[in-house]
């Protein structure tokens, strides 16, 4: 599966609106998804099992990079084309 | 009750039965998984005609992961979410702690303790989406006390209850409540079989001065699952005569 930067970043957005309960304008790309979207702990797992799932990919149990949305987007732009 | 969908493990005899035939009798549709899938479908299709409500009877072996996802997979579609799991599906397999072979041992926990994290882990990702819903865990009051011929099932119990704890406070921000019952001696086919000695020690244990019936431990899953709990999360109550205290 290959898909664009910009492909994986309106997943990613749409995702994360959907989870967080937040606006699309409220989601930039350095935002952070605790502090500045108000995620907890379970969201942030959610979250996880949610680009898991659209992506079909796996992301570690321990994968602390995941902290924004850009780097969620890198991260798993990465995955998918790697 | 009405409308809800309701999922029970081991539902297709026993204490699971009573529970499934009064959840049904409150107006909730009505899953079975079992391993027992003839008798799961069998059970189910009673219900449906007595008590008029949806029901499926499934395959599901709760201790591998897959079978659960595949029978939630399933019920999902069918009935487009859930709002109650009760955690019923349970084994013994007595003898005392010296002479308990590995595989006995094994067994009871993998049903008992790591099947109720398995349906849990599955079901609860769906009420966590929706924000609701109630979690029902049957455990034993010989996981409160110990039991001498039980090691493992009462290792296992106690886990239940440790697990309940945990669920509630891990689901309790989106609203999903998790409450177990310990049933204390109840009349089923196996007390049936014993001796009226046996039964007169039983009996002089029990402040209440007799054993319970399935009917009894359903009503207190019915509360716990049904709104009327909807203060209460984490807790283990305990349907015994008053053994413990």
């Amino acid at each position: 599966m290959s898909m664009s930067r910009d492909e994986i970043k309106e997943k990613v957005i749409d995702i994360t609106c959907d989870q967080l309960k937040v606006s699309r304008d409220q989601v930039k790309n350095e935002s952070a998804f605790v502090e500045d979207l108000g995620a907890d702990s379970l969201d942030i797992a959610e979250l996880v099992m949610e680009f898991e799932d659209e992506f079909d990919l796996e992301i570690p149990e321990n994968e602390q990079g995941i902290r924004t949305v850009n780097a969620a987007v890198d991260f798993i732009y990465g995955k998918v084309n790697g | 009750m009405r409308g809800k969908t309701a999922v029970i493990t081991g539902g297709a005899r026993g204490i699971g039965e009573s529970i499934a035939k009064l959840l049904a009798k409150m107006g909730a549709n009505i899953i079975i998984w079992d391993v027992l899938e003839d008798q799961a479908r069998a059970t189910a299709d009673a219900i449906a005609r007595n008590h008029g409500v949806k029901t499926l009877g499934a395959a599901a072996d709760v201790t591998r992961e897959a079978s659960v996802e595949a029978a939630l997979d399933a019920a999902v579609k069918e009935f487009g979410g859930i709002d109650i799991l009760v955690n019923n599906a349970g084994v013994t397999r007595d003898g005392l702690l010296i002479r308990m072979k590995e595989e006995d041992w094994d067994l009871v926990l993998s049903i008992n303790l790591k099947g109720v994290w398995i349906c849990t882990k599955a079901v609860a990702r769906v009420m966590l989406k929706a924000r609701k819903g109630s979690i029902v865990n049957i455990a034993s009051v010989v996981g409160v006390m110990g039991n001498a011929g039980q090691a493992n099932y009462s290792a296992s119990k106690a886990g239940v209850i440790g697990l309940t704890k945990t669920s509630a406070r891990e689901f309790a921000a989106r609203g999903v409540r998790v409450n177990a019952v310990a049933p204390g001696f109840i009349r089923t086919a196996m007390t049936d079989k014993l001796s009226d000695e046996q039964r007169g020690r039983l009996q002089s244990m029990i402040p209440l001065g007799e054993l319970g019936t399935p009917d009894d431990v359903a009503d207190a899953v019915a509360f716990l699952a049904s709104d009327r709990a909807r203060y209460i999360t984490g807790q283990t109550i305990n349907i015994d005569g008053g053994m413990v205290m």
